[in-house]
């Protein structure tokens, strides 16, 4: 996943040839999610669509710059606390309450981020845990969060005034509006002169800062994009499930979301998506069959580390030799 | 009676001679751990895993072949160390090659695994073990009861910390197997076989935590998730010690332990988050660890 | 084209399995019991909820009396976020009719204000939040076999009156703990006690030698392990340890269940009191059902969780009967209507406010030479009368009580 290994995914090489396979596999991408919740249950949906957002947030920093944040849930958690929060508690309306909640993951983000930034590798991974034990704790103690129980019965409200979101479609589209706006924005970053400038970090931190980049500012920058985007998936969910509870800021969150990134494929444009929606699947499936989750789980990351590093779009991206 | 911030003062040294023992718990999980990343860069995050299938294999040693605690003290580290072995061979040998990040995410899944099977298993309530006969009772200090129990793992935890960060400091050997992960290819070329004695290292680090999971069944419960919550607590001292110091593990563990006994004294709800407070603290100021050597 | 379609099948694949859940049809009375199957409350809820249900469908009767009845179970992992997620879906997609069990009183209010929203059925086990029939009371629930003011009543009240009158508090720091420490700490006070000291410790804690050693220089009579699952055994285990007993102090266990006198054994276990509403080996009927439970769930004997869940599910069935409907609010209101009686707990009621009424029973964990084999435990030091083991019907903030 880091530089000088040379076994990271074979990604990127052929990326400023024309990216119009990535535009199809975007529009099957939004063809496929407008059709799906006349199928299958669309409160699923909405579940793996704020996971994916929030692995697609993860992957600009794994992926794209080389970094592995072990405490990632405490955005998207304490995002979803202030949403749920905003909208039970001082009755704002559901847009300013994910607002809100992006806005807390943001500021986090920038406080976390520039204590952790000047460390590398397994150091900044640490320095993240820390930190997001840290966080887990006071979130633990403040009275607003409800501790074990969590804030519950948080109201949908209606958004912008217009769209009762107690409906499960109109819930539906604003949740995929919400995710491919984000989605375009990580793909805006990535496909510019701003990303580009992280891959060379990634690729050659001190020849990019010999070449006049701030090193660091570039790195706080991603850090504080993926943290502020995790921050509204988190947010988003709470309204969706009305629920905000410790499981979102918890480290085995964290774990998860490493998860979903690695199996869908790391520093892949859709691999995150992909690895979401199988992810929950499997939670979803196998929540039937009592303590076998957990076991599953553990074996998708053995083989996955073993011998699917690429992840499912990693290694697709590979048979059509082409970026995904 | 005297007191300190409002604890009188015999109370007081009864909580750090608590925190004191637990200190020696720490120190010997982490030393396992610490003993493989620093000789073969692995994070090992299946360590709680492996302390708690110590602690089983006490148990079944006991349940099914009757053999008590002191046999249990021997065999049980031999099993699972050749099991951790296995465990090398087949899966981690793959990843050297790699950043050690993956070798991270491969033992975080065998972590689950193992768990999951375990308490599918056995359930989550617990297995009973008890003390052995001739460590029962305890001693009246004045300020407190000592355990007997405790105070032989206080011993028996320094004994091996020590001894181990002898033969690793000090030893031929130990001189071998650090030269072995400074420079591989030129410590094969005289003749010594590196893979081997990677594998065997990272067998004894696995029966150190197979070791500190006999010591825990008499006290803790017997149970497939012990070793779950424990295992960010020690990577957290691992840290803090700085990764790949043995010195530094055996005794940031033990400073651990009287700190976060002194936190249960005065904030007891937060002695579950201290050590990642002081783990943050540390590493803003010196990310390698206190004692750590940048790698 | 290749290229699209395997992300395509990709997807669909990854989807797939859902879809698969989503085609049950009604005309079919579908139960589904939700509780934790891989942590803490595995073993005292878990698959024996499960067997107990079913045993309850069997044992009414249903196949003969033209009653079709489906069970399905998942693990909410403590979790109120999985748990209502579970909940939603069991609704809405799987044609659930009623939810039981549901430990976790977290879990448990979530799934509370789900059923009433969508107007089903729930029957409260597992959970110990007297809230449920507090001010979260609801048409739609009933909170079954026992609740945090029970406990702290029929505990704390025998413990005091029998000469415990000065206590000292372990409490696991969160709000289940709090609850049951706020309610023994009430009742002890009532009764002329004095609370000289607590201490809170973070949820799933290994050691507790510190907290033990404050109890100990306290020297109050009892120690009140206000906790549940392994941080009571661990702190049990660890009383021992440290001599708690033997210097004159006495463990007041107030959330222990039988499972949990298994998991520490006897050795360590006696002399342990605590307040259950039902025991295996009570009476000739409670020890018949305690044997075939046994058998058919790995010789683990019933908790009074189980005997809950099985009480429940035969009461709602008794109530369908009646009624010839599966309406959630109609049922819940006809099983308030109707006594119930049942061979674990005998005759009872069911109050307005939710509450099931039996009687509780003060139990004693055995020495070891007083039991004669595996699973008998407990000697019943007291029973407490179905009149006085809950909380009054106007004390506790139900809107559904009028006044």
């Amino acid at each position: 996943m880091v530089t000088a290994s040379g076994t990271a995914p074979p990604v990127h090489e052929t990326l400023t040839v024309s990216g119009r396979h990535q535009v199809t596999a975007f529009a099957v991408m939004v063809l496929l999610l407008v059709v799906a919740p006349f199928f299958i249950y669309p409160l699923f949906l909405m579940k793996a669509l704020c996971f994916a957002l929030f692995a697609c947030a993860f992957n600009l920093l794994i992926g794209y710059v080389g970094l592995l944040s072990f405490g990632h849930a405490v955005f998207l958690g304490s995002a979803g606390y202030t949403s749920a929060h905003a909208a039970k508690v001082w009755g704002w309306p559901p847009e300013l309450a994910i607002l809100g909640g992006t806005l807390t993951a943001a500021a986090l983000g920038i406080v976390i981020g520039a204590l952790a930034i000047r460390s590398k590798g397994i150091y900044f991974a640490n320095i993240t845990l820390a930190l997001a034990q840290m966080t887990y704790f006071f979130f633990l103690q403040a009275k607003f969060t409800g501790g074990e129980d969590g804030i519950q019965a948080v109201p949908r409200g209606v958004l912008l005034r217009l769209f009762d979101l107690r409906g499960v479609m109109t819930m539906y589209f604003v949740v995929l509006a919400i995710f491919l706006a984000g989605f375009l924005l990580l793909y805006r970053t990535i496909h510019s002169p701003f990303g580009q400038v992280l891959k060379a970090i990634r690729e050659h931190e001190p020849r990019a800062i010999s070449l006049g980049y701030s090193a660091e500012r570039y790195k706080l920058a991603a850090f504080v994009v993926s943290a502020t985007l995790s921050g509204l998936a988190g947010g988003t969910k709470a309204i969706v499930f009305q629920l905000a509870s410790l499981t979102d800021v918890h480290w085995t969150m964290s774990g998860e979301v490493v998860l979903m990134t690695l199996l869908g494929g790391l520093g892949t444009v859709f691999g995150p998506v992909v690895g979401a929606f199988i992810v929950v699947s499997l939670e979803n499936y196998l929540a039937q069959l009592g303590a076998w989750v957990t076991v599953v789980q553990g074996v998708i990351f053995v083989v996955c580390v073993l011998t699917f590093r690429r992840g499912v779009v990693g290694e697709l991206a590979r048979l059509i030799r082409r970026p995904l | 009676m005297t007191t300190v911030f409002g604890i009188p003062t015999q109370a007081l040294f009864g909580q750090l001679l608590i925190g004191l023992i637990n200190g020696s718990f720490y120190a010997m999980l982490s030393l396992g751990l610490s003993v493989i990343f620093g000789l073969l860069n692995i994070i090992n995050f299946a360590h709680g895993a492996q302390y708690m299938m110590g602690a089983f294999a006490a148990y079944f040693l006991l349940q099914w072949a009757g053999l008590g605690y002191w046999w249990a003290l021997l065999i049980a580290p031999v099993v699972v160390g050749l099991i951790g072995v296995v465990m090398e061979r087949t899966m981690l040998k793959r990843l050297y090659a790699l950043d050690h990040l993956y070798g991270l995410l491969l033992t975080f899944g065998l972590a689950l695994v193992i768990q999951g099977l375990f308490r599918n298993q056995f359930g989550s309530s617990g297995l009973p073990f008890q003390i052995p006969p001739e460590l029962t009772g305890g001693r009246n200090l004045g300020f407190m009861i000592l355990p007997n129990y405790r105070a032989w793992v206080v011993g028996f935890s320094l004994m091996t910390c020590l001894a181990t960060w002898y033969v690793i400091e000090r030893t031929k050997l130990g001189a071998y197997l650090r030269a072995a992960t400074e420079n591989p290819t030129l410590v094969q070329a005289f003749g010594v076989n590196v893979p081997r004695m990677i594998t065997l290292t990272y067998g004894f680090g696995v029966a150190l935590a197979a070791l500190a999971g006999v010591l825990a069944a008499p006290i803790y419960q017997v149970n497939p998730l012990m070793g779950a919550d424990l295992i960010i607590v020690v990577f957290a001292v691992v840290v803090i010690g700085g990764m790949g110091s043995i010195a530094g593990s055996i005794i940031t563990g033990f400073a651990l332990g009287i700190i976060e006994g002194l936190t249960k004294v005065f904030y007891p709800e937060a002695s579950n988050t201290v050590i990642f407070v002081i783990m943050a603290l540390v590493l803003l100021v010196r990310p390698t660890g206190l004692f750590g050597r940048d790698r | 084209m290749l290229k699209r379609t395997a992300i395509l099948l990709a997807t669909m694949l990854a989807l797939g399995p859902v879809a698969a859940l989503a085609q049950i049809s009604d005309g079919v009375i579908k139960i589904g019991v939700l509780n934790d199957q891989s942590s803490l409350y595995a073993d005292l809820a878990g698959q024996g909820s499960v067997v107990a249900a079913r045993m309850a469908v069997e044992d009414f009767g249903a196949d003969k009396k033209g009653m079709k009845v489906e069970i399905v179970s998942a693990d909410h992992q403590n979790k109120a976020d999985v748990g209502s997620a579970i909940a939603r879906q069991w609704y809405d997609v799987d044609k659930v009719d009623v939810i039981v069990d549901v430990p976790n009183s977290g879990v448990a209010l979530a799934v509370n204000q789900i059923t009433r929203d969508k107007g089903k059925a729930l029957l409260v086990s597992g959970a110990a939040t007297a809230d449920l029939t507090g001010k979260a009371c609801s048409p739609n629930t009933i909170h079954w076999t026992y609740d945090t003011w029970a406990l702290a009543n029929g505990t704390g009240n025998a413990i005091v009156k029998t000469g415990g009158d000065t206590w000292f508090f372990i409490t696991a720091d969160y709000a289940f703990g709090h609850a049951l420490e706020r309610d023994v700490e009430a009742v002890v006070i009532k009764n002329g006690g004095k609370v000289l000291g607590k201490v809170r410790h973070p949820l799933n804690t290994a050691d507790f030698s510190s907290f033990l050693l404050q109890a100990q220089s306290s020297k109050a009579k009892i120690v009140g392990l206000a906790n549940a699952g392994g941080d009571t055994t661990n702190s049990i285990k660890q009383a021992a340890e440290f001599g708690i007993v033997k210097g004159g102090q006495s463990l007041a266990g107030l959330l222990v269940f039988i499972t949990d006198v298994h998991g520490l054994g006897l050795p360590t276990a006696q002399g342990l009191i605590f307040t259950e509403t039902f025991y295996w080996d009570l009476n000739d009927k409670t020890r018949a059902f305690g044997k075939r439970f046994a058998e058919r769930n790995k010789g683990i004997h019933p908790t009074m969780i189980h005997a809950g869940v099985y009480s429940a599910v035969t009461h709602y069935l008794k109530a369908i009967e009646a009624l010839k409907s599966d309406d959630g609010t109609k049922v819940i209101a006809k099983m308030k209507e109707m006594p119930t009686d049942d061979p674990l707990f005998g005759k009872g009621t069911i109050r307005v406010d939710g509450r099931k009424i039996h009687p509780a029973y003060l139990v004693e964990v055995k020495k070891p030479a007083e039991s004669k084999g595996p699973w008998d435990y407990y000697k019943i030091r007291a029973t407490i009368p179905a009149d006085q083991a809950f909380r009054p019907l106007d004390q506790g903030d139900c809107p559904l009580v009028k006044k």
